[in-house]
């Protein structure tokens, strides 16, 4: 028995079959598609702009295994593995930063600004520096770095009970105190590892291989659906901790759980693509505004922030004779983001 | 003490870290009627209320639902039997009213049944007796304090729970919307035989819609039984400290407070 149905209480349609029973939201679904399409776009302009450009024939060609040899070398080599890093990387951003926005209830609350970044960066540049590590020992660092500051963060801010503009502005004193630890070590190193890790650091999409591919698409791939299994509950913590309770949600095992996941895809993101800024910042609102979701829609915020990697590391690339990293491009539409989202927030009384 | 009731206290200390709210209090909420619990403001009502739904755990004694305590009960078990409407929930930006009230049905759902036929039915009938179901489109900021009440009702009924819980729903309502959430109440209670605990403010509402009132004053019991009994000049003067008179409601035949006048000369 199988059928879709609208639901008499509200918009939403309702697929069943036997005990299974799904609930789809119509502007949840038009919004999610229409992302998806503009992702589409934007990866297929990707491939074929740059310094060597293709005609969309050519990438087809390629695809189906007929395409000249340069044009193979520059999409399976180049450009394909850019922009699958740049998806897995983006969609982690904004996922995580939907993540956090959710559990402190204040859109401030993401992990660039309240110093996970950072703090993956520091773990990061410590194995560049100090070990002269590549690929998956920089994935470790990130990772580890960033635990520890989600932590320390964490352990700071609590008092009695997670408080979401103690938790921001301990984060952003962290951040910078970890920044500082960066800056630090690049005046104390080889120029040449310096020059490794400063380009890291400012967060590009340039120069990735397969090899980053495999690390963020499993990553990711491991994450977001424990993530996904998670969001009804996360949502109900939104409506505060005795209501959550009352509605049977074990509070404290979601929300060390998700703080926990959050963290793993915002290191991970770090470590593939540098300490990129301001994508987790913006997706978690948007998705939020094109599907109406009342609680932290974290698919539309993956698609949002995939979407707005890939879009400023093409930017970087076409708009300017010389390449700009994603980093800069993203800093470019994130920071007057912010500035609009503390004016709101101001003017609303919240700070 | 009946131990037949469903849900009991037994010699629960109740605190915030150091501070000490309730100590070694004892009762038992009759099945089946409407229980008001009455007090100064900061005498431990929230405090027991909260106790009592699991949402603070007692530092000594225990809280007891069906027989077992209820912080060996998975929670999402409990759900399914006790629900509670906090005094200040606070509902998501932008949501709409059909989705709040379904958002009751959260202990009956996972990831894989998410909308069951009977979510649906529960929902609709949580509108129904709440005379929400005209408002199912509308988001929660465009509605009245009233209105806004009366979804949360709404949400808490659909959870469909045998036991009710209700901190202060009547707070920041004028007369007309609380005797319309009471009445509810009241209609929820001798219709559905649902068991109910309000926490209310209003002596003369109490005494109107209880069955049965626990008076408390500085984490104690001091009197608790049917209206007439607990409302008493002497009672209102303990718990209180209230000079007043007690007269009969000509209407419903209930006591009323009636407070002293204040002799200025």
């Amino acid at each position: 028995m199988s059928d879709l149905a609208k639901t008499r209480v509200s918009n939403a349609y309702i697929w069943r079959r036997n005990f299974f029973s799904v609930r789809l939201d119509p502007r949840t679904i038009w919004a999610s598609l229409a992302l998806l399409i503009a992702v589409l776009i934007v990866a297929i302009w990707s491939i074929s702009a740059g310094d060597f450009p293709m005609s969309i024939a050519d990438i087809f060609a390629s695809f189906l295994g007929e395409g000249q040899k340069s044009h193979d070398f520059v999409i399976f080599k180049l450009r394909l593995p850019r922009l699958l890093t740049g998806l897995a990387v983006g969609a982690a951003f904004g996922m995580s930063g939907a993540i956090f926005q959710s559990l402190a209830r204040n859109p401030l609350a993401s992990p660039d600004i309240i110093g996970f970044n950072s703090g993956a960066a520091l773990g990061a540049v410590i194995m560049i520096i100090s070990f002269g590590a590549t690929g998956f020992m920089v994935a470790v660092g990130a990772v580890t770095g960033g635990l520890l500051t989600a932590i320390l963060v964490f352990v700071l801010s609590w008092k009695g009970g997670l408080n979401p503009y103690r938790l921001v502005l301990v984060g952003i004193g962290i951040g910078f105190t970890v920044y500082a630890g960066v800056s630090f070590l690049m005046t104390r190193t080889d120029i040449f590892y310096a020059a490794a890790a400063q380009h890291w650091l400012t967060g590009t999409l340039n120069a990735r291989i397969w090899r980053d591919v495999y690390m963020t698409w499993l990553g990711f791939g491991l994450l977001a659906p424990l993530a996904l299994g998670l969001q009804m509950s996360l949502n109900r913590l939104e409506m505060g901790d005795d209501m959550a309770r009352a509605l049977g949600i074990r509070i404290n095992i979601v929300r060390s759980l998700m703080a926990l996941i959050g963290v793993l895809m915002v290191s991970m993101a770090v470590a593939g693509a540098g300490p990129i800024g301001f994508v987790s910042l913006v997706a978690g609102p948007i998705a939020r505004r094109l599907t109406l979701s009342s609680g932290a829609c974290l698919g539309g915020a993956a698609l949002v922030g995939a979407l707005v990697l890939i879009g400023a590391d093409l930017m970087g690339r076409v708009a300017f004779a010389a390449q700009l990293p994603a980093g800069v491009f993203t800093a470019v539409i994130g920071a007057p983001f912010l500035l609009w989202l503390l004016a709101t927030q101001i003017r609303k009384g919240a700070m | 003490m009946s131990e037949e009731n469903r849900l009991n206290a037994h010699n629960v200390t109740l605190a915030y870290g150091e501070r000490l709210i309730i100590d070694d209090l004892s009762v038992s909420i009759p099945d089946g009627k409407v229980t008001v619990i009455i007090g100064p403001n900061a005498c431990g009502k929230s405090t027991l209320l909260r106790a009592l739904a699991r949402l603070l755990k007692p530092q000594a004694g225990e809280v007891m639902l069906d027989g077992v305590e209820i912080g060996k009960i998975p929670t999402r078990k409990v759900a399914k039997r006790l629900g509670l409407l906090p005094q200040t929930p606070i509902a998501p930006q932008g949501i709409l009213v059909s989705d709040l009230v379904s958002r009751g049905r959260t202990p009956h759902q996972s990831a894989f049944q998410q909308w069951s036929e009977v979510d649906e039915e529960a929902v609709l009938d949580a509108m129904q007796a709440t005379q929400t179901l005209d408002l199912a489109d509308r988001r929660i900021e465009e509605l009245s304090g009233g209105q806004r009440q009366r979804v949360w009702i709404a949400m808490a009924l659909a959870q469909q729970t045998e036991l009710l819980l209700l901190d202060e729903p009547t707070t920041f309502l004028d007369l007309p919307h609380q005797i319309e959430v009471l009445n509810l109440v009241r209609k929820l209670n001798r219709q559905q035989g649902r068991t109910i605990v309000v926490v209310l403010h209003d002596l003369n509402l109490a005494c109107r819609y209880a069955d049965h009132i626990v008076a408390m004053r500085e984490g104690a019991i001091v009197e608790q039984g049917v209206p007439k009994n607990v409302i008493t000049v002497d009672v209102m003067l303990r718990v209180f400290g209230l000079k007043c008179d007690v007269i009969t409601d000509h209407l419903s035949g209930t006591p009323m407070v009636v407070p002293a006048v204040e002799d200025y000369i």
